[in-house]
């Protein structure tokens, strides 16, 4: 029983953490892709820009949360993500639209995309420093353990406080984004540009207006991701790195501009992450007696190591353009 | 239409001059910075622009011939740098003399094995063998075997990294290596052109990133072939080194093979360039639709021209680790490796294979020379700020100043696409009647 | 004053001009109908009208006010509905949300427009929750003509409405482009069956190579003898 709680711990519990905000992530990337075409390489790092915003904002008010026994950065991210948002829409205006006036292919505006990036990349280094700082300026981190009423059962059940936030925001953000999309009428807009953009236009429809509610959502959603994972781990700079190929995998296997598959790809990615780096021959153990010798002999049972972790969502991507270019969910455009 | 051959009729000669003033610039600037930091630091940037213009023009092949986007240049450029290390690194004999070979052997022939047999259960469906029932026993027997191999080799790979260190070279030449470098960044394109050049060109960029960070992981964490963080040096020259002839003559000679390496390159660029190969590849970028309905073999030619571009950059790469005489997984950064050499392509002129070197040896003069510039204008910030408004400048002043260039590279990218998207020497492009 | 007028308008696309010089008004209340042989810029003439392509010379009056060149979504706010021959749905809305897409600039008459559209396309109520994409040709022609009624259009263009549609369907369109005509719509359509549209047509033009041929009354242009020689095959 213990292995059975380590094996929650470690895959359930991480690949949910790590599938939540994969999701988030790749609902932002698919958004984009749905209505202005092109894979956004810079949502990595508007996630650190809206992480680092509430770094900032925690780290000039820390004691805004104590008032209503709320961490005090989770009172910041409201803020963050309208920040995130203005920035988002400020980067189309200056260096995206101009480009899609002229008409440009999608691939280019990939690499200015990537351009922004290291826009944003240098920007944040050079206020933030280049090293890790927890997002919990003020507040602790609470972690529950939960013992399980099971006899023989040492191990606990351990979550922490920014795991719950993190699960509740993350399914707060879905239904919300649901909602929007299939009740709103700005919602229902952005499905139709996304479906037939001259249609949409020629309904009345003023596509800026739909360009700019996708980066006011985009960035918004990318403020929370990135600020839940820095609340999970601790904010770094270099947060976008790790999150860009888990990202664009879970919104390519979710089928590109269908942001329900982006979600189910986040969870997907998440879990085939930690799948394969725990380490099987923990669950062997309490057969170790009666198993063959050279199998309870076997120390390490991961698929990868943690450090090939990357080799995963490559895989997955890979995997689903070879078999199934069109993602899980019958994506619109490939 | 008729073919091509005929109504293609040459651009009207006229004189370089946008070519001479820019290359004029360039030679002065290359002479102002010998002047300032001295022949042997010269001489070393010349040598590494050189091994960066043999990058971008890989890159300028890809993006400006073919219009496709490879995003992952420094995955290339590690394999070849990986190849150069372990062709020419002298032979490890407490790895040789010891049984870790005859066992290595026996893992790599267990991993043959289990290839086969994984590929042989997939095709149990011409036996007879149900499809769902195929998969299931390809998908276990995949997963099963391959938890037997992974244990077996991370068994060997460990007796290596404590008994041997590492493998070793293999002592041969280095050029042995750059071409084997090339020939092995040229396979892992194929393999990654093979599945991404018939879907929308942003898969492309993110596979490569991809390729690029597992080929970087691999090679970081496999101690046993590449030593890891520990790093391998030296690496020794195709020319007499710096402790026979002193650095400045050394690296002059390394300089010469260089240029020797971009002149057949450039040579054999521009005949395909102009050849009915060349023409081809340009017709699918212009305009696909008209060209696959002329029957043309699109994907084939795409194929072939992002493998060139991946062989280029393996190539430049293993001459480039050469020259730094270190190899070092960790030292591979998309900044340097990718954007660096984005940037080189697009404001040379992507396309253009004279205003890609030109592109790689100015940008690359830019980015060294802007290091110092970087730290000196954050002084004076620091000083100011300091002296008016007694701010505490945070201590890791330095590594931040620095980041300011990768904003400025990003800034760079962006600001041509949207105003020289053609960059400074464009593509020339005949005139078709 | 007609209330769409276009004088001598020259256009097309990349350099390459398809329409040149072509004259065409309608009053209020009428039918108009564009036909010709392929190739004649029939379509390219609607879509000039409609602000999908670049007017070089020439313009196009609505109510004396100039319009070419003003975004199309400026244009439905000015009382003009568009229907394009092809992907003229939202694949994956709803018929409903196609619907409602319609009305996108007067939210307040969704209910009311939803009511009558359901009435008038009466198969499109049942199938209001199906994504339209899934519709046969002819009742996605109904949801498309329903989108670009909900904005309650002063004139409608449609785009080769009966393109491609089973007889039974194409004669059930032309009976409904009557019924809209005399709901109070004005009407410009193009049409391959030329016959067909003529006669229920105010006004008729027929284009060859981007330049009015004959323009008259519906009934008058199927009575000419040069006309149904060259242009209504016989």
């Amino acid at each position: 029983m213990n292995e059975l709680v380590f094996f929650i711990n470690n895959v359930v519990i991480a690949g949910s953490v790590a599938g939540s905000i994969y999701a988030i992530g790749a609902v932002g990337v698919t958004l984009i892709f749905s209505i202005m075409r092109f894979a956004h390489f810079a949502h990595g790092d508007m996630m650190t820009f809206g992480a680092f915003m509430v770094l900032l904002l925690t780290t000039l008010f820390p004691g805004a949360g104590n008032a209503i026994g709320v961490p005090t950065p989770l009172i910041m991210l409201p803020l963050a993500m309208a920040l995130t948002a203005l920035l988002a829409v400020g980067i189309d205006r200056a260096f995206y639209k101009p480009l899609r006036a002229h008409g440009v292919k999608p691939i280019v505006m990939v690499i200015a995309s990537l351009g922004v990036t290291l826009m944003l990349q240098g920007l944040i280094r050079l206020f933030a420093g280049t090293g890790g700082e927890s997002l919990y300026v003020d507040d602790r981190k609470e972690i529950f353990r939960l013992t399980v009423p099971l006899e023989g059962v040492r191990v606990p059940v351990v979550i922490t406080e920014p795991q719950l936030y993190l699960f509740a925001l993350t399914l707060i953000s879905v239904v919300a984004l649901h909602f929007f999309l299939s009740r709103s009428r700005l919602g229902k807009a952005m499905r139709a540009m996304s479906d037939n953009p001259p249609l949409a236009q020629a309904s009345g429809i003023n596509t800026n207006t739909i360009v700019a509610v996708t980066w006011v959502l985009a960035g918004g959603l990318a403020a929370i991701a990135g600020t839940l994972l820095s609340l999970d781990v601790t904010f770094k700079p270099d947060l976008s790195f790790f999150l860009l190929l888990p990202i664009f995998a879970a919104a390519i296997v979710g089928g590109v501009g269908h942001p329900y598959g982006a979600i189910a790809g986040g969870f997907v990615v998440g879990f085939a992450e930690t799948l394969a780096v725990f380490n099987w021959g923990i669950l062997l153990r309490p057969f170790r007696d009666s198993l063959p010798e050279w199998l309870a002999q076997a120390g390490n049972l991961a698929f990868v190591g943690t450090e090939y972790k990357i080799v995963v969502p490559f895989f997955i991507l890979v995997a689903i353009l070879v078999w199934r270019p069109t993602g899980l969910f019958k994506g619109k455009v490939i | 239409m008729s073919t091509t051959r005929t109504d293609t009729v040459a651009a009207p000669r006229r004189f370089p001059l946008r070519e001479v003033i820019l290359f004029v610039a360039l030679l002065a600037a290359v002479l102002g910075v010998y002047a300032m930091m001295g022949a042997a630091y010269s001489t070393r940037m010349l040598v590494e622009a050189a091994c960066y213009a043999i990058l971008a023009l890989g890159l300028t092949i890809q993006w400006g011939y073919a219009g496709q986007f490879n995003a992952g240049v420094m995955g290339f450029v590690a394999l070849g740098g990986f190849c150069a290390m372990f062709f020419s690194v002298p032979v490890n004999d407490a790895f040789w003399d010891s049984e870790l070979p005859g066992q290595l052997a026996v893992v790599l022939a267990y991993i043959v094995g289990a290839v086969l047999v994984v590929f042989g259960a997939s095709r149990l469906d011409r036996l007879g063998v149900p499809k769902t029932l195929r998969t299931v026993i390809t998908v276990a027997l995949a997963v099963v075997l391959y938890m037997v191999v992974i244990s077996a080799f991370r068994e060997v790979a460990g007796q290596i990294e404590s008994r041997a260190g590492f493998v070793g070279g293999l002592g041969l030449p280095p050029w042995v290596g750059w071409i084997v470098g090339g020939a092995l960044a040229g396979g892992v394109g194929y393999f990654i052109g093979n599945i991404c050049l018939g879907l929308r060109s942003d898969y492309l960029a993110i596979a490569t990133i991809g390729i690029a960070e597992i080929i970087k992981a691999f090679l970081k964490n496999s101690d046993w072939l590449t030593r890891g963080t520990a790093t391998v040096s030296p690496l020794p020259w195709p020319v007499p080194g710096p402790a026979e002839v002193g650095f400045t003559l050394a690296r002059a000679l390394y300089l010469s093979v260089t240029a020797v390496l971009i002149a057949a390159i450039f040579f054999l660029l521009h005949r395909a360039y102009h050849a009915p190969w060349g023409r081809m590849i340009r017709a699918i970028r212009d305009n696909e639709v008209s060209s696959a309905a002329m029957g043309k073999s699109i994907n084939r030619r795409r194929l072939e021209i992002f493998v060139l571009g991946c062989i280029l950059m393996g190539i430049g790469g293993a001459v480039l680790a050469s020259f730094n005489s270190l190899f070092d997984p960790q030292g591979y950064l998309p900044l340097n490796h990718t954007f660096l050499v984005l940037v080189m392509v697009i404001l040379g002129g992507p396309g253009n294979n004279l205003g890609t070197i030109f592109g790689a040896v100015a940008v690359y003069i830019i980015w060294l020379m802007s290091e110092p510039l970087a730290l000196w204008l954050m002084e004076l910030a620091v000083h100011f700020g300091e002296g008016a408004f007694g701010w505490e400048a945070p201590a890791s002043m330095d590594s931040r100043a620095l980041q300011a260039r990768v904003f400025v590279i990003g800034l760079l990218i962006t600001l041509v696409l949207r105003f020289a998207p053609k960059g400074l020497l464009p593509e020339k492009v005949k005139h078709v009647d | 004053m007609p209330l769409l007028d276009a004088r001598d308008v020259q256009g097309g696309y990349g350099g390459m001009n398809i329409l040149n010089g072509v004259d065409m008004a309608i009053e209020a209340d009428e039918i108009g109908v564009i036909v010709g042989p392929n190739g004649a810029g029939k379509s390219t003439m609607l879509k000039a009208v409609f602000g999908l392509l670049q007017v070089s010379q020439g313009e196009v009056l609505l109510r004396g006010e100039p319009i070419h060149n003003l975004p199309p979504n400026r244009l439905v706010q000015k009382g003009m509905g568009f229907v394009p021959q092809e992907y003229n749905v939202f694949p994956s809305l709803s018929v409903k949300e196609n619907l409602q897409m319609g009305a996108y600039l007067k939210p307040g008459s969704v209910k009311r427009m939803l009511e009558r559209i359901y009435e008038f396309f009466p198969p499109l109520k049942d199938k209001r929750h199906q994504p339209a994409g899934e519709l046969s040709g002819g009742q996605r022609q109904m949801v498309a003509m329903g989108r670009a009624l909900m904005a309650e259009p002063e004139v409608l263009l449609l785009d080769e409405p009966t393109a491609g549609l089973s007889p039974r369907y194409m004669n059930e369109i032309f009976a409904r482009v009557k019924e809209i005509n005399a709901a109070g719509v004005s009407i410009l359509m193009v049409e391959q069956n030329a016959k067909q549209a003529l006669a229920i047509a105010d006004k008729g033009f027929v284009l060859a190579a981007g330049q009015n041929r004959f323009t008259d009354t519906g009934a008058a242009l199927l009575a000419d003898p040069e006309v149904a020689k060259s242009f209504l095959g016989g």
